[in-house]
This record gives structure tokens, sequence and C-alpha cells, in this order.
């Protein structure tokens, strides 16, 4: 168990029995607001390296307000405003700061969304798009990438002889995997995903939850999911959120085998949500 | 089980089928009218287009095209005035392609949201219903006596440029609303600055929205006679332009943007308003070629627009 009031867990600190735990990124009382609305009160919570993160709650309880707070996603809408921190390791930069360029911040912060995005351009394009921005020319350097990409998000076998079609060819989890490789092809230090397998079927579902649990070998993870089987399956550690706050946080077993608090216990358990 | 009568519920079914067949009278009443409508607009059409063909079909023949105007009716021809028209609109296109689509991506992609924006976006909306005279006047203070530009192809493309630009950033504005938010939104998350996201994707994505509004913009200039009058084109005459494009270098020259002009509305304005009979079936053979030309640039907006469609689905 890491801990059951948010407040509680600290930096770097190593709760779990005999594994090395590294802080990726720390939320430290994460204030939101759309316009006067409070949309996230005092959100204070961890993200573990090499970990995927869920966070459940009810529909409107801020889950997908807080990831897009990660690549600063806001900014691009008016009335908006931040209160408190995002700390990104290992330089430990509060990535919500004025001085800090939400560009920069998204080239180090991936994003996977809820319905399945490609560019209507071709899937090599699509892939090595963020390699473009980057200012990336050099052929060889972008196939290198794109075919690597290609392979981590499980696509490269369905995709390799058709680099150059159009990417809307695709079946949903297709171009949804397609997405992952576009966000991997730039080697993003966190990847955010917004209920990834919401507009999916069962099978593209369980590929995409397969390749989660794959990539964090790589990539911090940190995933808003609407179906808690789903962050039963794919996440180390479960964050509940409601109306705007974190009620708790802690290591997936624990939060679904048993929760500490009772809020917790009614949403997992269906009473409530 | 049930509780209402065998008797009570046939009469409710039957209550029930009388509504549906008055509704359904209703509906054939309003189609009825609908066809009617839509017979009429399209009857008018062809019957004018018809008239205009009937007159004008005789005197159309390939020298009819590269003759210059004369005195005869029957050796008259439209040469300069077509040629005139395409290079007018030559000037308005590549006065109005820059600055229309700019203004249409700093309206909807930069302008932050307040009162003065709103006042932009109305005045722009007003100026599509503004007296295509008035642009006339504008262009003989602006661009005759201001600037000296002269009766010219130059000051005439830019007058129509000006008129036409209401449609194209209405029309490029709402080409560029129909990218969706979510694929603005994976374009930022890439980490593009908002300008890559500009020509990467909302431009190339809306192109073929874009250009449809730009060929109805030329339709609508290539037709306009009231401007073209006020800036004093000529009703007569013997020569062209000389060419934009030449052998030698800098192959380019623009002189031919200063050169007295005319136009083919012009031309036929001026052959319908002679007595002669014979220079009236003229000015329609000249009104089919018109119509011929603004015919072919709504057929490709059409074309462009479906061959967009077909590629891109959102």
């Amino acid at each position: 168990m890491v801990s059951i009031d948010p407040s509680v867990s600290s930096r770097g600190e190593a709760p779990a029995a005999g594994e090395k735990l590294r802080l990726k990124a720390e939320s430290r009382s994460l204030d939101f607001y759309y316009g006067t609305f409070k949309a996230l009160k005092g959100i204070k919570m961890p993200i573990y390296q090499n970990k995927v993160t869920a966070l459940i709650g009810p529909s409107g309880c801020g889950k997908s307000t807080f990831l897009r707070c990660f690549n600063r996603m806001h900014d691009l809408y008016p009335n908006m405003r931040y209160d408190g921190e995002i700390r990104l390791m290992p330089d430990d930069v509060n990535i919500l700061a004025k001085n800090v360029d939400p560009i920069e911040v998204r080239m180090r912060i991936g994003m996977v969304f809820q319905k399945p995005n490609p560019f209507p351009k071709s899937i090599y394009e699509n892939v090595v798009y963020g390699l473009r921005v980057r200012g990336v020319t050099n052929k060889a350097i972008l196939d290198e990438k794109a075919e690597r990409a290609l392979r981590e998000a499980a696509l490269w076998n369905e995709a390799k002889d058709r680099l150059n079609d159009i990417a809307l060819a695709m079946s949903g989890g297709q171009q949804q995997r397609l997405c992952i490789a576009r966000a991997l092809a730039t080697d993003p230090e966190l990847l955010l995903f917004d209920e990834p397998t919401s507009a999916l079927d069962p099978i593209a579902t369980a590929s995409i939850e397969e390749l989660m649990t794959q990539l964090k070998e790589r990539v911090t993870i940190l995933v808003v999911t609407h179906n808690m089987q789903q962050a039963a399956r794919v996440s180390d550690y479960t964050a509940y959120m409601y109306l705007g706050e974190l009620i708790e946080f802690g290591e997936t077993d624990q939060i679904f085998v048993k929760p500490a608090r009772k809020e917790t216990e009614d949403y997992i358990t269906g009473r409530f949500g | 089980m049930s509780a209402v009568a065998p008797s009570a519920h046939s009469r409710q079914v039957s209550e029930m089928r009388a509504l549906i067949a008055s509704g359904k009278r209703k509906q054939v009443m309003f189609a009825a009218v609908g066809i009617l409508c839509t017979a009429f607009a399209i009857l008018v059409l062809i019957a004018a287009f018809l008239d205009l063909l009937i007159d004008g079909a005789p005197r159309l023949s390939w020298s009819f095209l590269t003759s210059f105007p004369s005195r005869r009716a029957s050796e008259a021809g439209i040469l300069s005035a077509w040629v005139g028209s395409a290079m007018v609109m030559l000037v308005t296109m590549f006065a109005a392609v820059p600055i229309g689509v700019g203004a249409a991506v700093y309206l909807e992609e930069y302008a932050k949201k307040n009162w003065f924006t709103d006042l932009i976006e109305i005045n722009v909306t007003n100026l599509a219903g503004v007296p295509s005279i008035v642009y006339g006047l504008l262009a003989l203070g602006l661009f005759i006596y201001q600037f000296g530009f002269g009766e010219s192809v130059l000051t005439a493309g830019l007058t129509l440029a000006l008129l036409i630009l209401p449609i194209v950033i209405v029309s490029s504005r709402e080409a560029l609303r129909t990218v969706p938010g979510h694929i603005r939104e994976a374009a930022y998350s890439m980490g593009a600055t908002r300008w890559q996201m500009i020509s990467d994707h909302l431009l190339p994505y809306s192109r073929g929205g874009i250009l449809t509004g730009i060929i109805l913009g030329m339709a609508e200039a290539i037709g306009q006679t009231a401007p073209i009058i006020t800036i004093g084109a000529l009703t007569f005459i013997a020569f062209l332009p000389p060419p934009p494009v030449s052998g030698e270098f800098p192959f380019l020259n623009f002189s031919w943007m200063m050169s007295e002009f005319t136009v083919l509305p012009i031309q036929m304005y001026n052959w319908v308003s002679r007595p002669d009979k014979a220079f009236q079936l003229n000015a329609a053979a000249a009104g089919v070629v018109l119509l011929g030309m603004t015919l072919i640039m709504n057929g490709l907006a059409i074309y462009l627009r479906y061959q967009v469609r077909k590629k891109i689905k959102w």
C-alpha cells in the first residue's frame, strides 16, 4: 500500500516493499478553474516511473481535466487557470509555471485521445509527424524511428506494406494503435491516455490494454478510464476522483481489494457511480 | 388482461389511421408546393439561357473568339474582351486569395474573441451585401485618383478582388471550421506550434472548401459590370495588353497590368445598347461565352469539393 491519504505520500518515497520506486511526476495542491468553476481541488498525487497509473471516477469528476493539465492542453482554450504545481522529474520543473512553454511540455509528454484521431495523411506521415515538428529531415532516421514506433505499437506487421496508404482507411483499433505509435516516435517521458478504448470494440480494447502493460517498460503511463475492470487489469496504481477531489490513491490491488475509503468502495462495487 | 374492450380498441385504431392519413395528405401537399417552387426557379433560368443561346448560337464561331470588335457586326469578335476578362481575373485571384485566406486564418485561429473581433466579423459579412457600384466608386477614388493606377487591368482586378473578399473570407472560415477540434488537439499534443498546426493540418485539410470559395468568388467577379464601368473600362478596343510571359529574360513582365482593357460584360453592354439588331445577336453570343466560363468555374468548384469530400471524412 502506497498511502491512503494522498497528503501522506511524498516525493521519492519508496513505500512498496522490495521494489525501488522512482517518481516521474507529482502534482502538488493542484487547483484548476474553468472560468470561475473550480474543476480540480487540491490534487496531490505522485506518478511513478515505468508504472501505469489509472484515474477512475464518475463522469464529471475531473479525471480528464487533471490528465489534460499534464500536457497543458487547457492552454488552447480561453478562461482557464492553474493553481499549484505539477513537477516533472528528473529535472524537477513545474510544468504549469507561466514561464514554461506549453510546447516544450508537449514535446516531453505525449497523449493518446479518446477517439482515434490520426491525421488524414499517410500512415508513415502520421508516425513521423512529431519528428518533423522537431525538425528531423533525415530520411534514414525518420524511417528507423517510424519502424520502431510501429513495432512498439504492435502495428508494424499490419502497416509495413501500406505505409503510404491514408491512415483513415484503417480500422478503429488500428487507428488508435497508430496514434500510440505517433506518440511513441518522439520518445515521450510520460504518455497520457484519455479513455483510449472507449470508442473501440472488445478485441481492439484487449490489444490496446496489452500494449499498455508492455509499454510501461519504456514509458510512464497515466490513463483515464471509465472502465474499472480496465483499471484493475492494466494499472499498477489507481486514483479515485470525485467532484474534482482525489479521494484515494494507492496500489491498484489494494484499491480494488481493500479500499481505505468508504466512497471508493461504493464506487468500485457499483453501489454508486 | 386487456382493460380495453375490443370495440373500443378498434375505434382507437381507426382514429389513429385517420390521423396518419391526414398527416400524409399534408406531407404530399407540401412536397407538391416544393416541386412547383423548384420548377419555377429552374424553368425561368432555362428559358433565359435558351433565349440567349437561340439568339447567340449562330454567331458563335472561332473567328468570333479571335476577332477584335468592329463597326460591322458580322466581323466583330470578343478577343479583346475575353483576354481582358482573363487578365483581370488573374489580378483578382492573386490579390483576393492571399488576403482573403490570410484574413480567414487570422479571424478563425489567432483573433481573441472580443468586441473588436465581433465588429470585424459583422463588417466582413455586411461587405458581401454592399452594392457593387459602391466598390466601383471606392476604386475610382482610391486606385485611380489616389494611387494613380489608371484605368487599367490592375485597377479592375483589385476592385473585383475587394468585391469578392467577403465571399473568400467567409467561405474560407467555414472550411477551416470543418476541421474537427480533435485533429487540432492531436497536432498540438505532438508539440506543434500554432503555425505548424495551421500550415501542416488546417490549410491542407480545408483546401477543398477554400478553393470552392475562391472559385465561386471568381465566378461572381467575372460577370461584374457596374464597378468596371465606373473605373472606366473601354468599350471599343482593338489591341491586346502585352503578354504577361515572354521568351526573354526575365520571362515575366507586368506592363500588361497597366494596360487599358475591356471585359466581356462591358462588351455585351456596349453591343446591347446599339440599335442594330445584328449587334444584339453578337451580345447574346458573348453572353453564351460568359455563361459558359461561369459554368466551367462552378463545375470545377463542385468537382473539387466532391474530390476532397471523398478523400477526407471526419
